[in-house]
Protein backbone atom coordinates (compact mmCIF):
# COMPACT_ATOMS: atom_id res chain seq x y z
CA UNK A 1 0.00 0.00 0.00
CA UNK A 2 1.57 3.28 -0.93
CA UNK A 3 1.58 6.56 1.00
CA UNK A 4 -1.16 8.25 -1.00
CA UNK A 5 -3.49 5.34 -0.36
CA UNK A 6 -2.68 5.46 3.34
CA UNK A 7 -3.57 9.12 3.42
CA UNK A 8 -6.74 8.63 1.42
CA UNK A 9 -7.69 5.85 3.82
CA UNK A 10 -7.17 8.24 6.74
CA UNK A 11 -9.57 10.73 5.15
CA UNK A 12 -12.10 7.99 4.47
CA UNK A 13 -11.83 6.82 8.09
CA UNK A 14 -12.26 10.35 9.27
CA UNK A 15 -9.87 12.08 11.59
CA UNK A 16 -10.16 12.57 15.34
CA UNK A 17 -12.94 14.95 16.42
CA UNK A 18 -10.66 17.64 17.82
CA UNK A 19 -8.62 17.48 14.60
CA UNK A 20 -11.78 17.94 12.53
CA UNK A 21 -12.58 21.10 14.46
CA UNK A 22 -8.98 22.28 14.11
CA UNK A 23 -9.14 21.68 10.36
CA UNK A 24 -12.32 23.75 10.12
CA UNK A 25 -10.59 26.70 11.75
CA UNK A 26 -7.77 26.78 9.17
CA UNK A 27 -8.28 29.10 6.19
CA UNK A 28 -7.59 27.52 2.79
CA UNK A 29 -4.17 28.14 1.26
CA UNK A 30 -2.56 29.22 4.54
CA UNK A 31 0.84 28.29 5.95
CA UNK A 32 0.50 25.68 8.67
CA UNK A 33 2.92 24.06 11.11
CA UNK A 34 1.54 20.97 12.85
CA UNK A 35 3.54 20.37 16.02
CA UNK A 36 3.49 16.72 17.04
CA UNK A 37 1.83 15.72 13.78
CA UNK A 38 1.96 11.97 14.48
CA UNK A 39 1.28 9.92 11.38
CA UNK A 40 0.28 13.06 9.45
CA UNK A 41 -3.51 12.51 9.38
CA UNK A 42 -4.37 16.19 10.01
CA UNK A 43 -1.59 17.50 7.78
CA UNK A 44 -2.66 15.21 4.95
CA UNK A 45 -6.26 16.28 5.41
CA UNK A 46 -5.33 19.99 5.39
CA UNK A 47 -3.01 19.61 2.40
CA UNK A 48 -5.61 17.84 0.30
CA UNK A 49 -8.82 19.57 1.37
CA UNK A 50 -7.55 23.09 2.13
CA UNK A 51 -4.46 23.28 -0.09
CA UNK A 52 -2.37 24.55 2.79
CA UNK A 53 1.42 24.89 2.67
CA UNK A 54 1.83 22.39 5.48
CA UNK A 55 4.80 21.40 7.60
CA UNK A 56 5.11 19.12 10.58
CA UNK A 57 7.35 18.30 13.51
CA UNK A 58 7.10 14.86 15.04
CA UNK A 59 9.23 13.31 17.73
CA UNK A 60 8.78 9.64 16.80
CA UNK A 61 10.81 8.34 13.90
CA UNK A 62 8.04 5.98 12.76
CA UNK A 63 5.61 8.91 12.59
CA UNK A 64 8.05 11.03 10.58
CA UNK A 65 8.86 8.26 8.13
CA UNK A 66 5.14 7.60 7.60
CA UNK A 67 4.54 11.32 6.94
CA UNK A 68 7.42 11.81 4.52
CA UNK A 69 6.50 8.62 2.69
CA UNK A 70 3.08 10.24 2.10
CA UNK A 71 4.79 13.27 0.57
CA UNK A 72 4.27 15.50 3.63
CA UNK A 73 6.99 17.95 4.70
CA UNK A 74 7.77 16.71 8.17
CA UNK A 75 10.94 16.76 10.24
CA UNK A 76 11.96 14.60 13.14
CA UNK A 77 12.35 16.91 16.09
CA UNK A 78 11.33 18.00 19.56
CA UNK A 79 8.94 20.95 19.79
CA UNK A 80 10.46 21.97 23.11
CA UNK A 81 13.89 22.54 21.56
CA UNK A 82 13.24 23.07 17.85
CA UNK A 83 10.51 25.74 17.68
CA UNK A 84 13.07 28.40 18.57
CA UNK A 85 14.85 27.79 15.22
CA UNK A 86 11.95 29.13 13.18
CA UNK A 87 11.76 32.81 12.30
CA UNK A 88 8.94 34.98 13.65
CA UNK A 89 5.63 34.91 11.76
CA UNK A 90 6.70 32.07 9.48
CA UNK A 91 3.22 30.50 9.64
CA UNK A 92 -0.42 31.56 9.64
CA UNK A 93 -1.32 28.75 12.05
CA UNK A 94 0.76 26.68 14.43
CA UNK A 95 -1.23 23.67 15.58
CA UNK A 96 -0.72 21.54 18.66
CA UNK A 97 -3.22 18.71 18.99
CA UNK A 98 -3.50 16.98 22.40
CA UNK A 99 0.16 17.50 23.19
CA UNK A 100 0.61 20.68 25.29
CA UNK A 101 -0.17 18.76 28.47
CA UNK A 102 2.73 16.39 27.70
CA UNK A 103 5.29 19.19 27.33
CA UNK A 104 7.94 19.83 29.97
CA UNK A 105 7.49 23.59 29.54
CA UNK A 106 4.03 24.26 28.12
CA UNK A 107 4.31 27.98 28.78
CA UNK A 108 7.45 28.33 26.64
CA UNK A 109 5.99 26.17 23.89
CA UNK A 110 2.84 28.28 23.82
CA UNK A 111 4.85 31.50 23.57
CA UNK A 112 7.04 30.04 20.82
CA UNK A 113 3.97 28.93 18.87
CA UNK A 114 2.60 32.46 18.86
CA UNK A 115 5.99 33.91 18.00
CA UNK A 116 6.41 31.83 14.84
CA UNK A 117 2.71 31.79 13.94
CA UNK A 118 0.08 34.52 13.62
CA UNK A 119 -2.41 32.20 15.28
CA UNK A 120 -2.15 29.03 17.32
CA UNK A 121 -4.71 26.26 17.50
CA UNK A 122 -4.53 24.00 20.50
CA UNK A 123 -6.59 21.07 21.69
CA UNK A 124 -6.42 19.79 25.24
CA UNK A 125 -8.06 17.18 27.43
CA UNK A 126 -10.10 19.04 30.09
CA UNK A 127 -9.24 17.85 33.61
CA UNK A 128 -12.22 19.85 34.86
CA UNK A 129 -14.72 17.50 33.19
CA UNK A 130 -17.39 16.40 35.66
CA UNK A 131 -16.67 12.68 35.32
CA UNK A 132 -13.04 13.21 36.28
CA UNK A 133 -14.05 15.42 39.20
CA UNK A 134 -16.49 12.80 40.44
CA UNK A 135 -14.02 9.94 40.03
CA UNK A 136 -11.46 11.72 42.12
CA UNK A 137 -14.08 12.74 44.67
CA UNK A 138 -15.69 9.33 45.09
CA UNK A 139 -12.91 6.84 44.43
CA UNK A 140 -10.01 8.90 45.76
CA UNK A 141 -7.93 7.61 42.84
CA UNK A 142 -6.41 9.46 39.89
CA UNK A 143 -9.11 9.45 37.20
CA UNK A 144 -8.72 7.38 34.04
CA UNK A 145 -11.04 8.08 31.11
CA UNK A 146 -11.31 7.75 27.33
CA UNK A 147 -9.67 11.17 26.92
CA UNK A 148 -7.06 10.39 29.58
CA UNK A 149 -6.49 6.63 29.35
CA UNK A 150 -3.20 6.42 31.28
CA UNK A 151 -2.40 5.50 34.84
CA UNK A 152 -0.65 8.11 36.98
CA UNK A 153 2.68 6.25 36.70
CA UNK A 154 2.77 5.80 32.93
CA UNK A 155 1.06 8.93 31.66
CA UNK A 156 2.92 11.22 29.26
CA UNK A 157 0.62 14.01 30.46
CA UNK A 158 2.81 15.76 33.00
CA UNK A 159 0.96 19.09 32.87
CA UNK A 160 -2.77 18.41 32.91
CA UNK A 161 -5.07 21.38 33.30
CA UNK A 162 -8.69 22.44 33.17
CA UNK A 163 -10.18 24.81 30.62
CA UNK A 164 -10.15 27.52 33.27
CA UNK A 165 -6.49 26.86 34.08
CA UNK A 166 -5.61 27.26 30.42
CA UNK A 167 -7.65 30.45 30.11
CA UNK A 168 -5.78 31.85 33.12
CA UNK A 169 -2.43 31.04 31.47
CA UNK A 170 -3.51 32.80 28.27
CA UNK A 171 -4.47 35.85 30.37
CA UNK A 172 -1.07 35.80 32.04
CA UNK A 173 0.74 35.60 28.69
CA UNK A 174 -1.45 38.24 27.06
CA UNK A 175 -2.81 35.74 24.56
CA UNK A 176 -6.26 36.42 23.10
CA UNK A 177 -8.67 33.48 22.82
CA UNK A 178 -10.53 34.10 19.56
CA UNK A 179 -12.60 30.94 19.62
CA UNK A 180 -13.17 28.15 22.11
CA UNK A 181 -14.93 24.86 21.48
CA UNK A 182 -15.62 21.88 23.66
CA UNK A 183 -15.95 18.28 22.61
CA UNK A 184 -18.28 16.28 24.87
CA UNK A 185 -17.61 12.67 25.84
CA UNK A 186 -20.27 11.68 23.31
CA UNK A 187 -18.46 13.59 20.56
CA UNK A 188 -20.64 16.66 20.08
CA UNK A 189 -18.72 19.85 19.43
CA UNK A 190 -20.01 23.28 20.50
CA UNK A 191 -18.63 26.77 20.65
CA UNK A 192 -18.46 28.08 24.20
CA UNK A 193 -17.36 31.09 26.21
CA UNK A 194 -13.92 30.11 27.53
CA UNK A 195 -14.81 31.42 31.00
CA UNK A 196 -18.07 29.44 31.14
CA UNK A 197 -18.25 27.18 34.19
CA UNK A 198 -20.60 24.86 32.33
CA UNK A 199 -18.04 24.41 29.55
CA UNK A 200 -15.36 23.58 32.11
CA UNK A 201 -17.68 20.98 33.60
CA UNK A 202 -19.14 19.42 30.45
CA UNK A 203 -16.28 19.56 27.93
CA UNK A 204 -14.19 16.41 27.74
CA UNK A 205 -11.75 18.15 25.40
CA UNK A 206 -11.33 21.78 24.34
CA UNK A 207 -10.09 23.43 21.16
CA UNK A 208 -8.75 26.99 21.27
CA UNK A 209 -8.00 29.43 18.48
CA UNK A 210 -5.41 31.81 19.90
CA UNK A 211 -3.82 35.03 18.82
CA UNK A 212 -0.98 37.02 20.31
CA UNK B 1 40.36 -7.66 -13.76
CA UNK B 2 44.11 -7.17 -14.00
CA UNK B 3 45.63 -3.77 -14.43
CA UNK B 4 48.92 -2.99 -16.09
CA UNK B 5 50.59 0.19 -14.91
CA UNK B 6 49.90 2.45 -17.85
CA UNK B 7 47.83 5.49 -18.53
CA UNK B 8 45.49 3.83 -20.98
CA UNK B 9 43.98 1.52 -18.36
CA UNK B 10 42.06 4.57 -17.21
CA UNK B 11 41.02 5.73 -20.66
CA UNK B 12 37.46 7.05 -20.80
CA UNK B 13 35.02 4.15 -20.81
CA UNK B 14 32.09 3.77 -23.12
CA UNK B 15 29.34 6.27 -22.42
CA UNK B 16 28.25 9.74 -23.34
CA UNK B 17 30.60 12.67 -23.32
CA UNK B 18 30.30 16.35 -24.14
CA UNK B 19 32.88 19.11 -24.47
CA UNK B 20 31.95 22.08 -22.29
CA UNK B 21 33.46 25.48 -21.56
CA UNK B 22 34.38 26.10 -25.20
CA UNK B 23 32.63 29.43 -25.58
CA UNK B 24 33.63 30.66 -22.16
CA UNK B 25 35.97 28.79 -19.82
CA UNK B 26 34.79 27.62 -16.40
CA UNK B 27 36.06 29.98 -13.71
CA UNK B 28 37.23 27.81 -10.84
CA UNK B 29 37.19 28.92 -7.19
CA UNK B 30 41.00 28.85 -7.23
CA UNK B 31 40.95 31.58 -9.87
CA UNK B 32 42.12 29.24 -12.65
CA UNK B 33 40.07 29.09 -15.86
CA UNK B 34 39.32 25.64 -17.27
CA UNK B 35 38.09 25.00 -20.78
CA UNK B 36 37.30 23.53 -23.07
CA UNK B 37 36.95 20.35 -20.99
CA UNK B 38 35.25 16.99 -21.38
CA UNK B 39 32.40 15.80 -19.20
CA UNK B 40 31.28 12.16 -19.20
CA UNK B 41 27.68 11.43 -18.22
CA UNK B 42 24.88 8.90 -18.47
CA UNK B 43 21.12 9.35 -18.64
CA UNK B 44 18.28 6.98 -17.73
CA UNK B 45 14.59 7.27 -18.60
CA UNK B 46 13.20 9.88 -20.98
CA UNK B 47 12.96 13.65 -20.80
CA UNK B 48 9.31 14.72 -21.01
CA UNK B 49 7.97 17.25 -23.51
CA UNK B 50 8.21 20.28 -21.21
CA UNK B 51 11.59 19.14 -19.84
CA UNK B 52 10.35 19.22 -16.27
CA UNK B 53 11.12 15.68 -15.07
CA UNK B 54 14.94 15.74 -14.92
CA UNK B 55 16.72 14.54 -11.79
CA UNK B 56 20.43 15.18 -11.41
CA UNK B 57 22.11 12.48 -9.37
CA UNK B 58 25.39 13.55 -7.77
CA UNK B 59 27.85 10.79 -7.02
CA UNK B 60 30.14 10.44 -4.02
CA UNK B 61 33.95 10.28 -3.81
CA UNK B 62 34.38 6.85 -5.32
CA UNK B 63 31.22 6.82 -7.46
CA UNK B 64 30.86 7.51 -11.14
CA UNK B 65 28.30 8.28 -13.82
CA UNK B 66 27.22 4.64 -14.11
CA UNK B 67 24.30 4.84 -11.74
CA UNK B 68 22.46 1.71 -12.75
CA UNK B 69 22.87 -1.28 -15.01
CA UNK B 70 26.25 -2.82 -15.74
CA UNK B 71 29.29 -0.62 -15.14
CA UNK B 72 31.59 -1.07 -18.15
CA UNK B 73 34.73 -0.58 -16.04
CA UNK B 74 34.02 -2.78 -13.05
CA UNK B 75 31.66 -5.22 -14.74
CA UNK B 76 29.45 -4.90 -11.65
CA UNK B 77 26.04 -3.25 -11.35
CA UNK B 78 25.92 0.54 -10.98
CA UNK B 79 26.44 2.03 -7.51
CA UNK B 80 22.74 2.96 -7.09
CA UNK B 81 21.26 0.13 -9.13
CA UNK B 82 18.80 -0.72 -6.33
CA UNK B 83 17.40 2.84 -6.39
CA UNK B 84 16.86 3.15 -10.15
CA UNK B 85 14.23 1.62 -12.40
CA UNK B 86 10.48 1.30 -12.92
CA UNK B 87 8.69 1.29 -9.56
CA UNK B 88 11.84 2.22 -7.67
CA UNK B 89 12.33 5.61 -5.95
CA UNK B 90 14.24 6.97 -8.97
CA UNK B 91 11.53 5.71 -11.29
CA UNK B 92 12.75 5.73 -14.88
CA UNK B 93 9.15 5.48 -16.09
CA UNK B 94 8.53 8.88 -14.57
CA UNK B 95 11.83 10.73 -14.27
CA UNK B 96 14.76 11.49 -16.55
CA UNK B 97 17.96 10.80 -14.61
CA UNK B 98 21.26 12.46 -15.35
CA UNK B 99 24.49 11.44 -13.65
CA UNK B 100 27.82 12.94 -14.65
CA UNK B 101 31.31 12.00 -13.60
CA UNK B 102 32.44 14.86 -11.36
CA UNK B 103 35.10 17.36 -12.28
CA UNK B 104 38.41 15.92 -11.08
CA UNK B 105 37.10 12.37 -11.53
CA UNK B 106 38.77 9.59 -13.48
CA UNK B 107 35.92 8.17 -15.54
CA UNK B 108 36.00 10.49 -18.51
CA UNK B 109 35.39 13.97 -17.08
CA UNK B 110 38.30 16.41 -16.94
CA UNK B 111 40.62 15.45 -14.11
CA UNK B 112 44.28 14.71 -13.45
CA UNK B 113 44.26 11.59 -15.66
CA UNK B 114 42.88 13.43 -18.68
CA UNK B 115 45.06 14.83 -21.43
CA UNK B 116 45.68 18.54 -21.15
CA UNK B 117 44.84 19.86 -24.64
CA UNK B 118 47.52 22.52 -24.18
CA UNK B 119 50.38 20.06 -23.63
CA UNK B 120 49.13 16.79 -25.11
CA UNK B 121 50.07 15.06 -21.83
CA UNK B 122 48.04 13.96 -18.82
CA UNK B 123 47.39 16.83 -16.44
CA UNK B 124 48.72 15.07 -13.35
CA UNK B 125 49.28 17.61 -10.60
CA UNK B 126 49.08 20.46 -13.11
CA UNK B 127 45.30 19.98 -12.97
CA UNK B 128 43.89 22.87 -10.92
CA UNK B 129 42.64 22.17 -7.40
CA UNK B 130 38.86 22.07 -7.53
CA UNK B 131 35.99 22.53 -5.08
CA UNK B 132 32.48 21.13 -4.66
CA UNK B 133 31.27 24.45 -6.11
CA UNK B 134 33.42 23.91 -9.20
CA UNK B 135 31.89 20.45 -9.68
CA UNK B 136 28.44 22.02 -9.50
CA UNK B 137 29.31 24.83 -11.91
CA UNK B 138 30.53 22.21 -14.37
CA UNK B 139 27.29 20.19 -13.93
CA UNK B 140 25.31 23.38 -14.58
CA UNK B 141 27.03 23.67 -17.98
CA UNK B 142 25.89 20.11 -18.74
CA UNK B 143 22.31 20.89 -17.70
CA UNK B 144 22.35 23.98 -19.93
CA UNK B 145 23.74 21.85 -22.74
CA UNK B 146 20.84 19.42 -22.29
CA UNK B 147 18.41 22.35 -22.53
CA UNK B 148 16.94 21.86 -19.06
CA UNK B 149 15.68 25.07 -17.47
CA UNK B 150 14.88 23.63 -14.04
CA UNK B 151 15.83 20.32 -12.46
CA UNK B 152 12.93 18.55 -10.82
CA UNK B 153 15.35 17.23 -8.23
CA UNK B 154 19.03 17.16 -7.32
CA UNK B 155 19.86 14.13 -5.18
CA UNK B 156 23.00 12.57 -3.77
CA UNK B 157 24.66 11.06 -0.72
CA UNK B 158 27.86 11.95 1.13
CA UNK B 159 29.95 14.19 -1.17
CA UNK B 160 27.01 13.94 -3.60
CA UNK B 161 24.89 15.52 -0.85
CA UNK B 162 27.35 18.41 -0.61
CA UNK B 163 26.85 19.00 -4.33
CA UNK B 164 23.07 18.92 -3.76
CA UNK B 165 23.40 21.65 -1.12
CA UNK B 166 25.70 23.72 -3.31
CA UNK B 167 23.22 23.41 -6.19
CA UNK B 168 20.35 24.57 -3.97
CA UNK B 169 22.35 27.58 -2.81
CA UNK B 170 24.05 28.51 -6.07
CA UNK B 171 21.13 27.99 -8.46
CA UNK B 172 18.01 28.02 -6.23
CA UNK B 173 15.63 28.76 -9.10
CA UNK B 174 16.95 25.73 -10.97
CA UNK B 175 16.30 23.24 -8.15
CA UNK B 176 12.64 22.37 -7.54
CA UNK B 177 13.52 19.79 -4.91
CA UNK B 178 16.73 18.70 -3.23
CA UNK B 179 17.61 15.49 -1.40
CA UNK B 180 20.88 15.75 0.54
CA UNK B 181 21.58 12.34 2.06
CA UNK B 182 24.13 11.45 4.76
CA UNK B 183 25.90 14.74 4.36
CA UNK B 184 26.68 18.02 6.14
CA UNK B 185 26.91 21.78 5.72
CA UNK B 186 30.68 21.43 6.01
CA UNK B 187 33.37 18.81 6.15
CA UNK B 188 34.26 17.99 9.75
CA UNK B 189 37.77 18.08 11.19
CA UNK B 190 37.57 14.31 11.67
CA UNK B 191 36.79 13.78 7.99
CA UNK B 192 39.61 16.10 6.92
CA UNK B 193 41.87 14.05 9.20
CA UNK B 194 40.88 10.76 7.57
CA UNK B 195 41.35 12.29 4.12
CA UNK B 196 44.81 13.43 5.10
CA UNK B 197 45.73 9.88 6.14
CA UNK B 198 44.61 8.70 2.70
CA UNK B 199 46.51 11.40 0.86
CA UNK B 200 49.66 10.76 2.87
CA UNK B 201 49.41 7.05 2.07
CA UNK B 202 49.27 7.87 -1.65
CA UNK B 203 51.99 10.50 -1.58
CA UNK B 204 54.30 8.26 0.49
CA UNK B 205 54.18 5.58 -2.20
CA UNK B 206 57.38 5.91 -4.24
CA UNK B 207 55.42 4.96 -7.36
CA UNK B 208 53.44 8.19 -6.93
CA UNK B 209 56.54 9.91 -8.45
CA UNK B 210 55.50 13.32 -7.10
CA UNK B 211 52.24 12.95 -8.97
CA UNK B 212 53.89 12.25 -12.32
CA UNK B 213 53.34 8.47 -12.29
CA UNK B 214 51.32 8.32 -15.50
CA UNK B 215 54.15 9.83 -17.55
CA UNK B 216 56.59 7.44 -15.86
CA UNK B 217 54.49 4.35 -16.53
CA UNK B 218 53.80 3.64 -12.86
CA UNK B 219 50.86 3.70 -10.47
CA UNK B 220 50.94 4.21 -6.68
CA UNK B 221 48.78 1.15 -6.07
CA UNK B 222 49.97 0.42 -2.55
CA UNK B 223 49.33 3.97 -1.41
CA UNK B 224 45.89 4.16 -3.00
CA UNK B 225 45.01 0.78 -1.53
CA UNK B 226 45.87 1.91 2.00
CA UNK B 227 43.92 5.14 1.43
CA UNK B 228 40.86 3.14 0.45
CA UNK B 229 41.25 0.70 3.34
CA UNK B 230 41.31 3.46 5.94
CA UNK B 231 38.44 5.30 4.27
CA UNK B 232 36.39 2.13 4.01
CA UNK B 233 36.42 1.74 7.80
CA UNK B 234 34.75 5.16 8.07
CA UNK B 235 31.95 4.03 5.75
CA UNK B 236 30.94 1.19 8.07
CA UNK B 237 29.86 1.01 11.69
CA UNK B 238 31.48 -0.87 14.52
CA UNK B 239 28.28 -2.93 14.88
CA UNK B 240 28.18 -3.85 11.20
CA UNK B 241 31.88 -4.80 11.19
CA UNK B 242 31.35 -6.95 14.23
CA UNK B 243 28.23 -8.54 12.75
CA UNK B 244 29.92 -9.30 9.43
CA UNK B 245 33.34 -10.42 10.67
CA UNK B 246 33.60 -10.43 14.44
CA UNK B 247 37.01 -11.81 15.34
CA UNK B 248 36.63 -14.69 12.90
CA UNK B 249 39.83 -15.96 11.30
CA UNK B 250 40.38 -16.08 7.55
CA UNK B 251 40.67 -19.69 6.26
CA UNK B 252 42.73 -20.84 9.21
CA UNK B 253 42.02 -22.60 12.50
CA UNK B 254 44.26 -20.33 14.62
CA UNK B 255 46.29 -17.17 14.42
CA UNK B 256 49.55 -17.42 12.45
CA UNK B 257 51.78 -15.42 14.76
CA UNK B 258 52.65 -13.30 11.73
CA UNK B 259 51.36 -10.36 9.75
CA UNK B 260 49.37 -12.11 7.09
CA UNK B 261 45.61 -11.40 7.02
CA UNK B 262 44.71 -13.65 9.97
CA UNK B 263 41.34 -12.02 10.50
CA UNK B 264 38.45 -11.93 8.04
CA UNK B 265 38.13 -8.19 8.53
CA UNK B 266 41.73 -7.73 7.33
CA UNK B 267 41.15 -9.87 4.30
CA UNK B 268 37.98 -7.94 3.53
CA UNK B 269 39.73 -4.57 3.75
CA UNK B 270 42.60 -5.78 1.55
CA UNK B 271 40.07 -6.93 -1.02
CA UNK B 272 38.27 -3.58 -0.89
CA UNK B 273 41.59 -1.77 -1.37
CA UNK B 274 42.61 -3.99 -4.26
CA UNK B 275 39.36 -3.70 -6.17
CA UNK B 276 39.40 0.08 -5.71
CA UNK B 277 42.90 0.36 -7.15
CA UNK B 278 41.68 -1.47 -10.23
CA UNK B 279 39.19 1.26 -11.04
CA UNK B 280 40.36 4.50 -9.48
CA UNK B 281 43.14 6.99 -9.97
CA UNK B 282 45.36 8.10 -7.10
CA UNK B 283 45.64 11.75 -8.14
CA UNK B 284 41.87 11.92 -8.59
CA UNK B 285 41.59 10.70 -5.01
CA UNK B 286 43.81 13.57 -3.86
CA UNK B 287 41.81 16.19 -5.76
CA UNK B 288 38.37 14.94 -4.80
CA UNK B 289 39.16 14.41 -1.12
CA UNK B 290 40.59 17.93 -1.07
CA UNK B 291 37.41 19.34 -2.60
CA UNK B 292 35.43 17.72 0.23
CA UNK B 293 37.80 19.17 2.86
CA UNK B 294 37.23 22.67 1.49
CA UNK B 295 33.43 22.39 1.60
CA UNK B 296 31.91 24.82 4.11
CA UNK B 297 28.65 26.47 3.07
CA UNK B 298 28.55 28.78 6.09
CA UNK B 299 32.05 30.12 5.46
CA UNK B 300 31.01 31.09 1.96
CA UNK B 301 28.12 33.13 3.39
CA UNK B 302 29.67 35.21 6.11
CA UNK B 303 29.64 32.38 8.64
CA UNK B 304 25.83 32.04 8.53
CA UNK B 305 24.64 28.99 6.63
CA UNK B 306 21.03 30.17 6.93
CA UNK B 307 21.89 33.21 4.80
CA UNK B 308 22.81 30.82 2.00
CA UNK B 309 19.24 29.47 1.92
CA UNK B 310 17.28 32.68 2.58
CA UNK B 311 14.21 32.92 0.35
CA UNK B 312 14.61 29.39 -1.02
CA UNK B 313 11.53 27.84 -2.62
CA UNK B 314 13.18 24.45 -3.02
CA UNK B 315 11.55 21.49 -1.26
CA UNK B 316 14.20 19.67 0.79
CA UNK B 317 14.30 16.12 2.08
CA UNK B 318 17.22 15.55 4.44
CA UNK B 319 18.07 11.93 5.25
CA UNK B 320 20.56 10.54 7.76
CA UNK B 321 21.35 7.08 9.09
CA UNK B 322 21.47 6.24 12.78
CA UNK B 323 24.84 4.41 12.67
CA UNK B 324 26.64 6.84 10.33
CA UNK B 325 29.55 8.30 12.31
CA UNK B 326 31.23 9.91 9.31
CA UNK B 327 28.23 12.18 8.62
CA UNK B 328 26.26 11.66 11.84
CA UNK B 329 22.59 12.59 12.27
CA UNK B 330 23.69 15.64 14.29
CA UNK B 331 25.11 17.12 11.05
CA UNK B 332 21.81 16.56 9.23
CA UNK B 333 19.95 18.03 12.17
CA UNK B 334 22.13 21.14 11.99
CA UNK B 335 21.22 21.40 8.32
CA UNK B 336 17.52 21.04 9.16
CA UNK B 337 17.76 23.74 11.84
CA UNK B 338 19.45 25.99 9.29
CA UNK B 339 16.65 25.39 6.79
CA UNK B 340 14.00 25.91 9.50
CA UNK B 341 15.59 29.23 10.35
CA UNK B 342 14.54 30.51 6.92
CA UNK B 343 11.20 28.63 7.05
CA UNK B 344 12.24 26.44 4.12
CA UNK B 345 10.07 23.52 3.09
CA UNK B 346 11.98 20.64 4.62
CA UNK B 347 11.44 17.03 5.54
CA UNK B 348 13.93 15.15 7.66
CA UNK B 349 14.23 11.46 8.43
CA UNK B 350 16.79 9.49 10.31
CA UNK B 351 16.73 5.90 9.08
CA UNK B 352 17.48 3.33 11.79
CA UNK B 353 20.18 0.94 10.52
CA UNK B 354 23.51 -0.47 11.69
CA UNK B 355 25.16 -0.22 8.27
CA UNK B 356 26.96 3.07 8.83
CA UNK B 357 27.64 5.75 6.24
CA UNK B 358 27.37 3.27 3.36
CA UNK B 359 23.67 2.88 4.20
CA UNK B 360 22.90 5.50 1.58
CA UNK B 361 23.84 2.93 -1.06
CA UNK B 362 21.81 0.11 0.50
CA UNK B 363 18.35 -1.16 -0.21
CA UNK B 364 16.73 -0.33 3.14
CA UNK B 365 12.91 -0.48 2.85
CA UNK B 366 12.21 2.54 5.15
CA UNK B 367 14.79 4.60 3.29
CA UNK B 368 13.42 3.77 -0.15
CA UNK B 369 9.84 4.39 1.04
CA UNK B 370 10.78 7.83 2.34
CA UNK B 371 12.57 8.81 -0.87
CA UNK B 372 9.79 7.48 -3.11
CA UNK B 373 7.17 9.26 -0.99
CA UNK B 374 9.03 12.55 -0.96
CA UNK B 375 9.68 12.47 -4.72
CA UNK B 376 6.06 11.53 -5.37
CA UNK B 377 4.81 14.41 -3.23
CA UNK B 378 7.18 16.83 -4.97
CA UNK B 379 6.14 15.48 -8.38
CA UNK B 380 2.50 16.20 -7.55
CA UNK B 381 3.41 19.77 -6.64
CA UNK B 382 5.44 20.08 -9.83
CA UNK B 383 2.52 18.71 -11.85
CA UNK B 384 4.41 15.69 -13.14
CA UNK B 385 2.00 13.05 -14.30
CA UNK B 386 2.76 9.38 -14.26
CA UNK B 387 3.40 7.99 -17.69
Amino acid sequence: MNGAQNGAAAIARGIRLDLQKIAELVKPGSRVLDVGCGDGALLYHLTHTKQVDGRGIEISQEGVNACVAQGLSVIQGDAETDLKDYPADAFDYVILGQTLQAMREPKTVLSQMLRIGTRAIISLPNFGHWRLRLKLLFTGRMPVSDALPHNWYDTPNVHLCTIHDFVALCDELGIAIERCYTVSAKGSIREVRPTSSAANLLGSEAVFLLRD
Amino acid sequence: MSVSPSADTLAPPAGRTVVLGSVEPLKLDSGVELGPFTMAYQTYGALNADRSNAILVCHALSGDQFLAGPNPVTGRRGWWDNMVGPGRPLDTDRYFLICSNILGGCMGTAGPTEINPATGKAYGLSFPVITIGDMVKAQKLLIDHLGIEQLFCVIGGSMGGMQVLDWAVRYPEKVFSAVPIATALRCSAQNIAFHEVGRQAIMSDLDWCDGDYLAQGKRPERGLKVARMSAHITYLSETALHRKFGRRLQDRPKVSFGFDADFQVESYLRHQGKSFVDRFDANSYLYISRAIDYFDLAAEHGGKAAEAFRGTKTRFCVVSFSSDWMFPTSESRALVHTLNAVAANVSFCEIPTDQGHDSFLMEIPDYHKVLAGFLNGAAEHRGLTRR
